[in-house]
């Protein structure tokens, strides 16, 4: 193992993350904020609880996955991409370094980047509501695990990627609605029955529920098969950045 | 001895279906400084592409250092070194933080004396917290030489590096590339610049369509394919060459005042002797005689005519 390239890639993401700290962590904590300022307070004042919980509240686990979900995406997309992109790629690939040992360092930094952000935003939250954590453990458990998949599908976003555009279709066209109808502002249990069933489909309920589950001790999917497909989605992202590298899919010629 | 790079049937055919090398043999001894040479889109590259792990070899085997560059890539990645030919650095990264983590990702401790020596003896310390985007391109050229200087390889790539750099940074690298063959290592450079290979290289290789005319020794390839010519400047403008001097091959000049004797000074007899006494008896007066030797410029290009 070459843990001292495993540190430098790392090292160097980070700085990169750092160099731009205003922007990584103020426009997520803004957005954040109006989130909570327009659901929690201005529509939440008219609902009254959502399975016991106030609405306010309930939404936090939700906007934290939906920041840490698009921060994971994004800075892992970017991280290998960057490279990629101004040709500096050339020296990962000559370097003695083994193709787990480049996913190590990029999704490891990736990962590193939202889960510091992920952490900002619910103190943030602690601002605006009243919070308990029923289950602190756990919920670090589904922050890790989740900036972990996202950060790893990012990072095949960001080798598949030709242009800008496509690095942000992904985001933009599949996570976010993916997000919004993945029960973060509301329990699937509202839903008809019909789109209960189809909401199964959606990775994110389980993200958010499993997440939930975590702060208030209920959720819609029973955090069992939540941990499942967190882990099966994981395994799936695993087996693809195995498979790019093995063809040297968009990096060798 | 085996040489320290070996290249043995190397052919990369691209997706296209582009065969950019058909078939390469090369050794590459431990300690030279060899010279690609070759027009563009002649393989050159393609070929440092395939030893340094960045292109994927369509057959063909490769070793550095004794050891496979697919199925045993760290021991020869890390004898490499690379500097590639287009101007590639993370802009906003300062100069020293971007070669410390060459050296990082090369798997060796940090060592800031070092890299310090590195950063010296490239004129580039006192600019060690600039950032990259600031720098002129001569600079940034440096980086991409220190880079690849970080981990101390054993075999140094340098891709057309002074592509578009001024003839005093020209010199100086030169100087640089002069100083690490001192210190043993292996240089492969590819150059449009004959100049620089009849001025820096050991051996020469001669790069075109994918396949590798020649490698010679620089000095031997000069003399054995280089001619001389003689002009020999008369007093009286000549109508015709003369009958008993038709055998020389002899060009005469535009107006008959000058004619050129070409002739190969590894051969048995240059003629030159036979040739002289022949003028003195066609009754010619000389007025003035002078030689010259073809350079490697000539020979690169009668090859690659030759090859086309």
């Amino acid at each position: 193992m070459n843990l001292q390239a495993i540190l430098a890639i790392y090292k160097f993401e980070m700085v990169r993350f750092f160099r731009t700290i205003a922007q990584s962590v103020v426009s997520p904590v803004l957005s954040t904020s109006l989130y909570f300022v327009v659901f929690g307070a201005a529509i939440g004042s008219r609902i009254q609880q959502v399975d016991g919980i106030s609405y306010a509240a309930f939404i936090v686990p939700g906007l934290v996955m939906l920041s840490v979900l698009t921060q994971s995406l994004t800075n892992a997309a970017f991280g290998i991409y960057f490279p990629k992109f101004i040709g500096t790629i050339y020296e990962i690939l000559s370097a003695p370094v083994s193709h787990l040992e480049i996913v190590i360092g990029y999704v490891g930094a990736a990962a590193t980047k939202s889960m510091i952000i992920g952490l900002i935003i619910l103190a943030t939250a602690f601002a605006f509501v009243d919070l308990h954590i029923l289950h602190p453990f756990w919920m670090l458990s589904f922050l890790v695990l989740t900036c972990l998949s996202f950060s790893l599908f990012g990072f095949i976003i960001g080798i598949w990627a030709k242009s800008f555009e496509q690095l942000n279709l992904v985001p933009m066209l599949i996570v976010t609605p993916l997000v919004f109808l993945g029960g973060s502002f509301y329990s699937i249990s509202m839903l008809p029955e019909f789109w209960q069933k189809v909401t199964l489909f959606n990775p994110v309920v389980y993200l958010v529920s499993g997440f939930r589950w975590s702060f208030f001790g209920q959720a819609d999917v029973g955090v069992g098969i939540s941990l499942v497909m967190i882990v099966v989605f994981l395994g799936l992202c695993l087996a693809v950045i195995g498979w790019i590298f093995r063809t040297g899919y968009r990096l060798k010629s | 001895m085996p040489g320290i790079v070996s290249v043995t049937d190397l052919r990369k055919v691209y997706d296209g279906g582009f065969e950019a090398l058909k078939g390469v043999n090369l050794e590459i001894r431990k300690g030279e400084i060899l010279a690609l040479l070759g027009p563009n889109g002649a393989g050159k590259t393609t070929l440092i592409s395939a030893i340094c792990g960045i292109t994927t070899p369509t057959s063909g085997v490769i070793e550095v250092g004794g050891h496979n560059v697919q199925t045993d890539f760290r021991a020869s990645r890390s004898l490499i070194g690379l500097v590639p030919q287009e101007i590639t650095l993370e802009p906003f990264e300062k100069v020293l933080n971007a070669v410390r983590f060459s050296r990082g990702l090369f798997g060796k401790k940090a060592d800031e004396a070092y890299l310090e020596k590195v950063l010296r003896q490239l004129s580039l310390w006192d600019k060690k917290d600039a950032r990259i985007k600031e720098l002129s391109g001569g600079m940034k050229r440096r980086v991409l030489i220190a880079k690849a200087l970080s981990h101390e390889p054993r075999v140094l790539f340098l891709d057309e590096p002074t592509a578009g750099v001024d003839v005093d940074l020209r010199k100086e690298m030169w100087a640089v590339v002069r100083a690490l063959k001192a210190d043993g290592v292996t240089i492969i450079l590819t150059t449009h610049y004959i100049e620089e290979a009849e001025a820096i290289a050991d051996r020469v290789g001669v790069i075109a369509n994918g396949e590798l005319l020649l490698v010679e020794d620089k000095v031997k390839m000069m003399e054995q394919m280089g001619k001389k010519q003689m002009r020999i400047e008369l007093q009286q403008p000549l109508d015709e060459i003369p009958q008993s001097m038709a055998h020389y091959d002899l060009v005469r000049g535009e107006d008959g005042s000058f004619l050129i004797y070409t002739y190969d000074t590894q051969g048995e007899r240059t003629g030159i002797t036979s040739l002289f006494a022949d003028i003195a008896k066609a009754g010619l007066v000389l007025k003035d005689v002078q030689t010259s030797q073809s350079t490697l410029e000539d020979i690169f290009v009668d090859l690659v005519k030759e090859d086309a």
